[in-house]
Order: structure tokens, then sequence, then C-alpha cells
């Protein structure tokens, strides 16, 4: 047998079944209301029917008459713990910052607001005594549009934030961009609206804590995605407390897509009640709290320009948005629409100058944060309409201009000119090719004429998208540089025990994901143990190591390669025992599949299990050697990964109604090299879901009141298997140098290609109406107006 | 998401709901299906002080075709969607019952209980106006019979008297000439009807000798068109004649808007979906 | 209070409940039996689907009280013993799951599904799901892991 057959990876690139899944499909799993602790309080919230208004009395004492009552709790009651901190200051955010307090104290800003608590020992009886909390208001003006909130005259939030703007922020070059508008052959402008969103993970968020009298600490179970920095929040900034009084754990988390990032009051109150009280205490929101007081996500109002050649050479590209961030900020908001969006803008192309100004607005709305994508899908959506805007004006096949503008192999790295670091690889017109092939492009022009000729309107729909994941480098998204107010390494440690099994403990941690699948898949390979041998533990500050979480498609790209950094240590040690053993030299040792073996004698051989036996037992180590194979690693990369690709759909428009058939939907992505292709693909088809719903049929609607009148799953239409369109996948390679796996992430990268590229066939299909450019959801009304406006 | 406190009481025929309902009066609730009354007691928009379940009362479940078809009120919508009789009977009413909500609410959700409820956005009342069903329905002083067209009244009203329940709804069978049709624009995420349009129309030789379209959805009650219906009567159903009758469709009804269609949408689908069931309708009447 | 007699995965259980307890709630919270799981206040995302002498329904909008007498099953009683019943074997199989929230619900309503159409089309799997929504997968392994189950299931069957 040859070295090459031997090393061949043995589970990375095979599509393993999850070890996550036997108790989720038996109903065996472990979600925060799945919990119970013995004499455990639950909570009800009283919360505001106002947008905005002055709270001018609360009177609890009807519900504290009801039987089962323990205790009814205000904002008053909680000052002597902080408000929830906003911990990323992009864009100069420096003396306007409001974050939401436990409980409102004085005036709501948002209509869900939790104005009070009631705990009772049941959750019934809490709900019932909710109810008979008076709390009188007095209204105040109200605003919910980005670009109204910061016009004269209109209503203030906060007395810090004049105008409501939380900041102004901006990169690129303006001069240059204004210079290459000025002399461009062709010039469009836009206005384009990011529609709200609201992320909708099937279970709502949630919080139990248990304060232990004796020790002074709390142990919290949240539905979070990342337990690790809640404690360092909740400890440091809102209690003031020591980090190591307080244990964070995430049990099985129902979906994120980033709402479940970040640190929420319940957390706080939860905590706050559970020490006063000295029991424990749970409070699980049900959907329409969910959708009133968890986070939105997008929400831009944005004026693009775009300009060119006549003979399709883009040249600029000058962007203002107004990014409507809530009530309050929620935990990294400012982030979202400066580093994670106007960075990036400019998407797969060479254009020589872009700019890009964003407006961060306060209205009265639920905060909106990170949700799947989080600011890269409003880029991709706002340039690759564009693109096709351009395209259209000058009469060029789409995908032609998208050829002739695309980010060549030999560019990179590449800088944007944006600020952006650099794109670490690609090579976008393969996708694109595969792409166009697999959609029969070429014949679909024919195909589509003589359909409209039928009176059937069919249109395609291009989107070439590039997103930034693996969001880390701590020394560029910190505080000195993009205003991160702390790291975004990852870790891991990994303990070969002296039986041979291996446990690891990572700082990230899955709420869908299949990491533990695909961690077990790199360890099992790195280390040649069989793959059954290696646990991935994870969810709980207490037995992992300090990280910063799951989100930004960052838990493979960071969180792997700090696991696989640990075990490459593992192995230098294992290898300088194996000397020992062998009595060999430590530079005659070569360690592959699990076994170290001295070069030449591949009979004088240690297993990985007898080396942990003897690095345990301890009996003969070399001089100055620990016992145990047991290392940690903190890994903070060099650079983000970009990954890319091209998505295509086809649609039908019915022009009598509007209504839109997806029809055909080929996704074409490179995540570079795939450790689980099930999971990749699985992560591909839910992300393409979600930003085919924006295209087609999400909207959070506020009225002028600031009701939420999109307040349930009646009237928010997520899609189901029905609406949903079966997808067509495929893949190219291309390995980012970044990370010595080569992967590059591929949890948002569905979502950050599929809105336009549906919106793009949509407004293709309705190309005989003279429609150039519509506001997403593409809703039949929408599209009918669009027709018959002609 | 939780109910208010109630008492509840399961009894074992129509006489007992009955008694129970003048006991009881205006606190009390009919609990049929539960799939309109248990979602607005958990939001608290309903919070009656005594449930009255009639899930136990087998006299009303229950579909027989003789002459007629008689549906008991408490026949589930899965029950109708399946019914082989009632396929062939009346095709049109597991058509319309199988475009109500999702398996698992027609799988508890009833025609008795639908009509009572009286959703504006409701499948089963546009059919039950196109087909001139009868409901019967018993209360403290005996039965009695509601034509369709004069049941319901206004948004979630109806002429049922308020110790009144709802027994069985009758339909005529649908013989040679006659074709019934719905069509239906579903909400994306409620799955009610945006808009919805059931159409009757019967054949004689190549005239319409009737026709009835009652639409769902658009205003605040399913509503007869009876312009539409005047337009299509004596004429010979084809495309153009129904493509003017259709035209008709909304004239005189008052028509919502919100978030999901505006009024003027909803006005231009309640013509094109009366295009399409009247379109159905007539070819079916054909065959 | 009521005294109520459920039998949950064939087994008899007897229990005092408040009229207004959700058949969801009686599951989880008197019971244990935490695999059915809430997601809407409004009956729209199937996560908390059973079975109800034998049919599927949404436990959060099915009264404890009206279930007296009734059998339930519920997700933890679907498997025959260590035996996976081939939906969750598909489900498995397909990576028909992510978070693993909605499933639960999933199954029980593709059980439901497969027990009256054994060799459903895509497009019938897809609209027999009608009532579940999951926000992880997209729905297209869902598809396959249903498919998975139904040829499973008539290979059995015809053996």
């Amino acid at each position: 047998m040859t070295a090459e057959t031997e090393l061949k990876p043995r589970y990375i690139g095979q599509s393993m079944k999850r070890r996550e899944d036997p108790q989720l499909i038996t109903g065996k799993g472990n979600y925060i209301d799945d919990i119970k602790l013995a004499g455990m309080l639950h909570v009800a919230l009283v919360r505001s029917p106002y947008a905005h208004a002055t709270i001018k009395s609360i009177d609890a004492s009807k519900a504290l008459a009801h039987p089962g009552v323990v205790a009814v709790f205000t904002g008053d009651d909680m000052m002597d713990i902080n408000p929830l901190p906003c911990a990323w200051a992009a864009g100069r955010v420096k003396n306007n910052v409001n974050t939401p307090r436990a409980l409102a104290v004085g005036t709501v800003r948002h209509v869900g607001e939790a104005v009070a608590m009631v705990l009772a020992d049941d959750r019934y009886i809490a709900r019932d005594a909710a109810d008979m909390v008076d709390v009188e208001y007095d209204p105040l003006p109200v605003v919910v549009d980005a670009k109204e909130a910061t016009a004269p005259g209109a209503p203030q939030l906060h007395e810090n934030a004049p105008n409501n703007i939380v900041m102004e922020w901006d990169a690129g070059d303006k001069a240059a961009t204004d210079a290459a508008f000025a002399s461009a052959e062709v010039t469009i402008s836009e206005p384009i609206i990011n529609q709200r969103l609201i992320p909708t993970p099937m279970e709502t968020r949630g919080s139990i804590t248990r304060y232990d009298e004796a020790t002074g600490e709390f142990t919290v179970w949240m539905t979070s995605q990342a337990p690790h920095v809640m404690r360092l929040l909740l400890t440091a900034f809102v209690f003031g407390i020591p980090e190591t009084k307080l244990r964070c754990i995430s049990p099985n988390v129902g979906g994120g897509f980033g709402q479940k990032i970040f640190c929420y009051n319940d957390m706080a109150f939860t905590m706050w009640a559970s020490r006063k009280l000295a029991r424990p205490v749970k409070f699980v929101e049900d959907r329409a709290e969910n959708y009133k007081a968890s986070t939105h996500g997008r929400d831009h109002i944005t004026d693009a320009e775009i300009c060119g050649t006549k003979d399709g050479m883009i040249s600029g590209l000058r962007v203002k948005t107004y990014a409507n961030l809530g009530g309050y900020l929620s935990t990294i908001a400012p982030g979202i629409p400066t580093t994670l969006y106007g960075r990036i803008i400019s998407g797969v192309y060479k254009i020589p100058s872009a700019y890009c100004h964003v407006t961060g607005v306060y209205t009265n709305t639920a905060m909106v944060d990170a949700y799947r994508g989080a600011g890269r899908p409003e880029a991709s959506y706002l340039i690759e309409r564009m693109i096709d805007r351009f395209a259209t004006e000058i009469g060029m096949d789409p995908a032609e201009v998208r050829r002739k503008n695309f980010i060549q192999p030999e560019d990179f790295p590449y800088q944007n000119g944006l600020g952006m670091l650099p794109y670490d690889s690609g090579n976008y017109e393969p996708a694109l090719n595969k792409a166009l092939e697999m959609a029969g492009y070429a014949d679909f022009r024919k195909a589509q004429a003589e359909a409209r000729a039928n009176g059937t309107y069919l249109g395609i729909g291009i989107s070439s998208y590039v997103e930034v994941c693996g969001v880390a480098p701590s020394a560029w998204i910190g505080l000195a540089g993009e205003g991160w107010g702390a790291g975004l390494f990852e870790s891991a440690n990994v303990r070969v025990h002296l039986t041979g099994k291996v446990a690891v403990t990572t700082g990230s941690l899955p709420h869908g994901q299949g990491l533990e699948t695909t961690f077990a898949q790199v360890v099992a390979d790195e280390l040649g143990v069989p793959y059954d041998d290696v646990q991935i533990q994870w969810g709980d500050t207490q037995g992992t190591p300090f990280g910063y979480g799951t989100y930004g498609s960052r838990s493979l790209t960071v969180g792997g390669t700090a696991i696989k950094k640990s075990v490459d240590k593992i192995k230098e040690k294992a290898k300088k025992l194996a000397a020992h053993m062998l009595e060999a030299n430590e530079a005659d040792i070569v360690f592959e599949n699990g076994t170290a073996y001295v070069k030449g004698s591949p009979d004088k051989v240690k297993t990985i299990g007898e080396i942990a036996l003897q690095a345990s037992v301890a009996y003969s180590l070399p001089e100055g050697m620990e016992p145990f194979l047991d290392e940690t690693s903190y890994y903070d990369p060099p650079n983000c990964t970009f990954p890319f690709g091209t998505h295509i759909s086809i649609v039908e428009v019915d022009p009598d109604t509007g209504m839109v058939d997806l029809k055909r939907y080929i996704a074409v992505d490179d995540c570079g090299n795939q450790i689980n292709p099930l999971v990749v693909e699985g992560q591909i088809h839910g992300g393409i879901v979600q930003g085919i719903a924006q295209a087609l049929y999400e909207r959070a609607v506020y009225n002028e009141d600031g009701q939420l009148l999109s307040g349930t799953l009646m009237d928010y239409a997520i899609p189901t298997a029905e609406m949903s369109p079966h997808i067509e996948t495929d893949h190219t390679v291309t390995p980012s140098p970044v990370n010595p796996l080569g992967v590059k992430g591929a949890g948002e990268a569905g979502t950050i290609a599929s809105a336009q590229c549906v919106m793009n066939a949509v407004i293709d299909a309705l190309s005989p109406f003279g429609v150039k450019h519509m506001q997403m959801p593409a809703s039949p009304e929408r599209v009918w107006k669009a027709v018959h406006s002609k | 998401m939780i109910p208010s406190a109630f008492e509840y009481f399961a009894p074992a025929s129509v006489a007992e709901a009955i008694s129970l309902l003048e006991q009881y009066g205006d606190e009390a609730k009919i609990l049929a299906g539960g799939h309109s009354l248990l979602p607005a007691m958990k939001l608290r928009l309903a919070s009656p002080g005594v449930l009255i379940d009639i899930n136990k009362i087998a006299e009303l479940r229950g579909v027989v075709i003789n002459g007629s078809i008689n549906i008991g009120a408490m026949t589930t919508w899965h029950t109708i969607e399946h019914h082989d009789g009632l396929k062939s009977a009346c095709g049109v009413l597991p058509e319309v019952v199988a475009q109500i909500g999702d398996i698992q609410v027609r799988n508890r959700g009833t025609l008795g209980g639908a009509l009572a409820h009286a959703d504006p956005a409701a499948d089963a009342p546009a059919a039950i106006l196109a087909l001139d069903a009868q409901i019967r329905t018993h209360g403290p002083g005996g039965e009695r019979t509601i034509a369709a067209g004069d049941f319901f009244t206004d948004m979630l009203t109806t002429s049922l008297e308020p110790n009144e329940l709802i027994t069985a709804i009758i339909v005529n069978k649908l013989g040679a000439g006659e074709g019934a049709a719905y069509a239906k624009f579903p909400h994306p995420a409620s799955r009610y009807a945006i808009v919805g349009v059931a159409a009757y129309v019967k054949m004689n030789g190549d005239k319409v000798s009737a026709c009835r379209v009652a639409v769902t959805g658009a205003g605040p009650m399913p509503t007869r068109q009876g312009d539409t219906e005047q337009a299509m009567l004596n004429s010979d159903g084809s495309a153009e004649a129904i493509a003017k009758a259709a035209e008709e469709a909304g004239a005189n009804m008052d028509v919502l808007g919100d978030i999901h269609a505006s009024e003027d949408y909803r006005r231009a689908m309640v013509k094109v979906y009366a295009r399409r069931a009247l379109t159905t309708a007539v070819a079916r009447a054909r065959r | 209070m009521t005294t109520i007699t459920v039998t949950v995965n064939g087994k008899p259980y007897t229990r005092d409940v408040e009229p207004r307890t959700l058949l969801v709630h009686f599951l989880r919270e008197n019971l244990n039996l935490t695999g059915t799981h809430i997601g809407c206040d409004t009956s729209q995302c199937g996560a908390c689907v059973v079975h109800l002498n034998g049919v599927s329904v949404k436990s959060c909008t099915t009264l404890a009280v009206q279930c007296d007498g009734a059998e339930v099953t519920t997700i933890e009683g679907l498997a025959d013993g260590a035996i996976l019943h081939p939906l969750q074997e598909g489900f498995w199989e397909k990576h028909g799951l992510q978070c693993g929230y909605c499933t639960p619900g999933m199954i029980m309503a593709a059980a439901d599904l497969l027990k009256n159409n054994p060799n459903p089309s895509d497009d019938e799997i897809r609209h027999g799901l009608e009532g579940n929504l999951c926000r992880c997968t997209g729905y297209e392994n869902i598809v396959r892991a249903v498919r998975y189950a139904a040829e499973k299931m008539n290979t059995v069957n015809a053996d």
C-alpha cells in the first residue's frame, strides 16, 4: 500500500448521516421548553400595546391577589441591573447607543415591549394574571419608516439621537465614484427596498434561570447561538458580577437564523427574578411574542445608482441606504448594514469605483439585527438587481454583462475598494457556465419568445453572488477596526482518553447545521481514529472553551480549524511519546492514520490508543512531558472566506392574477472543500427557500400607528412544501487558502443568492409590460399591477 | 397561548345541547371542530365562560344521500372530501372542502361549525350559496330550515338564533345538465380565500337555464352575484358570454382591502375567479 | 378539574385536567412527552401534530378533555421498540431534518399521508405536508425522506 491511498480521507468528503438525528427523530430532543426544574416558576409578560408611549402607572394588585401568583415585577424593580449592551459599535456609534432594559422603564418604543413580568406556579395562571395587570399609558407620536424618521419634525425616540439617527457610515471613494458617474455613457438609478423580515425559527426563544443561593451562581438555559458571549455580556455588562458566577447552556436549539445570537431581556429578567425569589424561573415566548419582540431582519430603503459603458463595462456604483434598526439597538445591529453590507456591495464584479453611505435609524418598531446572511443578502440583492437593470438598459444579455465584469481568477486576493478584507479565492465563470448549462439558457430565449406569443409569460433570472463568511480576524473586526467590541476567534479542546476515545469540546455549537457530525468527520480523519470514537460536546460554558458562537457561516471555517489545530498538537505530542515508546528519534516518527511508526520500519508502530494509554497512565513519559493527550487551540484566521456561485430560476407569471409559478431553481455553489456534502446541500436548500420567501411571500408590515399587522403565522407567510420548488444543485470547488481545511462556509449562501435570482426572473417575465424593477415581495397584487398599469 | 378558563360540557344529544345553550345564554359558545374558536380563545379574542362541545352528538355526523344530500352539521371536512357518494352526487363540495386549511384542520373542522362561524374568507359558505343549500337548525322552538341565501347576514353574523344549533345541511344532487365549480385564490399564510368564487350552472340544451355565483373572501360576508347570474341566464355559456358575465361580478358588493390584497385588486380578482369558476361549471354542465 | 383517561402510545393515563388544557400541554406537561412541540399560536405550523384515534390532528387546537377515552400516538410511540419507523429512518437517511424542531410533527403528518396514499408522487407529498412548516430544510430532503419511507414500506408490504 502506498502512502497516498493510506492518507486518503475516510470521512472528510463523505455524505455521512448525521449523528444528531436519532434523538431528534424519536422525540427525545431537549429544547428549552422541555426543561423542567423542581420549584420552577413560569413567567408571563405584560407587553405594550402601543408603539410609543409613556408609562403613567402600573397596578399589579389584582394580579398579585390571583391564586398561584408569586410575584409581579416591573422595570423600576430592576434598576440595579444595567440595560442590555450593544456590542458592535460599527459606524462610529458612540454617544447615541440606546439599548433595552430587562423591562421598560418610563417609555415604551415599540409594540410588544415588555413592561411587567408575572411569575406563577403554572403557565396558565401566569397568563391569566398578566391580563389583570393594569398599565396606564400616555401615547406618543409614532414613526415606523426609516427615511421618514430622519425628516425634520419626525417623532423623536431618544434624546441623545437627534433625527433618530444612530450612525452615518460610509465606505469607498466618493470623489472617484462621483467622477465615474459624471463621465459615464450610461447611468441608471433605482430605488430599492429590502423589506423587513421576521426570521421565524420554528422554535421561539426563551430562557430558564436557576440561581444557587449557596454559591451565588446562576445557571441559564437559553435558546442561544452564542452562550459564551451571553455569559460575558450578562455578567460583565448587565449584572456587574464575575463571569465565573454564570453558567450558560444552550440545549437543542430549534433553529436560529441569527435571531438567537443576541442578548435578550428574558435572559436578564429570569436571572434577576430567580435571584430575588430563590426559585428557578422559566420564560418561553409564544409566536406572537416572538414576532413582536424578538429581532427582525433587513429593512433597508436604498437609492442605488450604477454606471458604465454601452458595451457593458460597469464603471461605478453609488448607494445611499437608510437602515431601520428599530426602537433600540440589538446586540450587533450597527454592524449589519455597515461592515457586512456596505463593504461588499460591489459583489463579484470588478467595479473601478464604488461608494456606499448608510444612515442607521431608530424607529418605533422591533429591533432589527442579523438575519440569515445579515447584510450580505441586502448587498447581493442590490448589486444583482442593478446589474440586470444595466443589462436591460444597454440591451445586453445579463449573463454576458456578468461575465464581462467578473473579478478574474488571477485577481485574487482581490481588494474591492470598499474596505472589505481581500477576497480569498474565486473562479466565478465556471459556476456561471455550469448553471447556465443546467438551465438550458442557450435555448431559453427561444422558448420564452414562443411562450409569449401564446400569452404565457416565462422569465429567467440569474444571480451571481459572493459572500463574506467565516467572519473573524479579530484585528480587523475588533474595536480598532470595524468596531466589534471583542474578538471573533474560535476554540476547541481535544482530549484522547486512555481508552483511545476522543472527547472534543468546542466554542461553536450547532442548531441544525450538523456540526457534531462534520466536526467528528474532521477529527476522525485528522487523528486517524474511528468516527464513532469521537465525541463532540458543545453548548455549555462549563466544560467548553470560550468561543464566540455559531453565525456568519463561521463554525467550520473558524471553529473547525481550531479543532484541526488541537488535533495537530495532539499528533505532535503523540509523536514525541511514540518516539520515547519505540526508542527512536522523534524526527524519524511518522504519524498517519492513527498510528506512529518509525520511518522505514513500519513494523515499529504504536497506535494512537496505545500512545494515549501511555500518556494517561504516565508510567513512562519522556523527560518533562506532562501526562495526558489534551490540547486546546484558539484559532483567529488571517482573513474571512468568500464563497460564491450562480443561481438561476425560471418562473411563469399569470398575467390575469399576478401569481408567480417558480418552475425551476438551479443552484451552483462553491463553498470550497466540502466535508459533508449531504449537510452542505441541506444548508443550501434551506437558505434558498428563505431567500425565495423574501422574493415572493414574506413582509413584516407595521401600520402608521406602529401596530405589527403581520403578527402571526396566519398573516406572515413562510413557505410550505407546496410553495417551495424542487431545487437542482451542483457545485464547483475552489478551496479557500485562508484555512487548512480549504473550506469557505455554506450556511448563508442560499439566502444570499436566491431573492434576486427570483426577482430577476419575475422582472424578466414582465419585460413585455415594460417592467424594469419591482420591490419585494413580488406578491400577486404587485405583479398584477405591473402588468395592468402599462 | 392559553385560553381563559371555562366550564365544559359535552352533551350527547341535540336536545341536551340546546338546554345548555338556554341555561348559559351569552356566556356559552358551541365547540364544533374548534379550528376557528380555539385559536381565537388562545389569542384571547374570545373568552367564553362555558364551552358546549357537540363532538359527542353522534346524530350530527355523517352524510346521507337519498333524493337529496343530507350532511350532518358535525361531519368533518375530511369525511366530505373523501366521500365517494358525494363525489358523484355533488362533486363540487369535496372539491371546495379539499382546499380548506390543511389536512389536520380538515380532520377536525366541520361544515356546520364553519357555517355558524361565518368567517368572511371561509370557502364553504360560497359553495353553500351557489348550491342554494338549506340549513337545518334546531332551537328551543324546534326545527326550522333556513335557505342559504338568508343565512349569512353580516361579517361573522348569521340568522341563527342565540340558542339555535345547526343540525344538518341539505344540498341537491347535481344532475344531467348541471355543473358547479369553485375557483380560489388562497391566502399564502392562512390558506383562507383572498377571493373564492363558487359557481353553479344548469344548461338547457345550449342555453343557461339557471346560474348561481357566490363570492367569498373579498367582502365582509359571502355574497351572491346577481348581476353575473342574470348575465349568464339564457346565454349560450360561451367563453365570451362567461367573460361578459364575470365582468359584472363584485359590482354590487362591499369589498375589503388589507395588507395582502387591496380593494381594487380584490375586485379585479373577483372577476378573474368568477370567470374561472363559471368556465369550469359550464364545462361540467355540458358533460 | 375534570378526570380524563387517555391512551397514549398504547398506555392508559388517568389525570385531572382543567377543561382548557390543550392536548399538547397535557402531553408535554402532564405526561412529560416533550417530543410534541409548539411552534405557533394559530394552528399553522404543525409542530404539534399527533394522531388522535388514528388521524393526524394539531394537538395545540384540541382540548385534552375532548380526548377522554381516545387513543393518541405521538412521535415517542412511532418506533417499534428499537426499530425505527420507516419515516424516522427516511428522515435520518435523507437529511430530512436540521434543527429537528418541526420534525416530530412533520413525521406524524407524513405517517398519516402514507396511510391514505402509500405511493405518493413528489407533488402529493408536498401537498400532504401542507399543514407543517419547516424553516431549515427547504423541504427538498423532507420530500426525499417521505419518498424513501414510502418505497421501504411498499417493499416490506410486498414481501
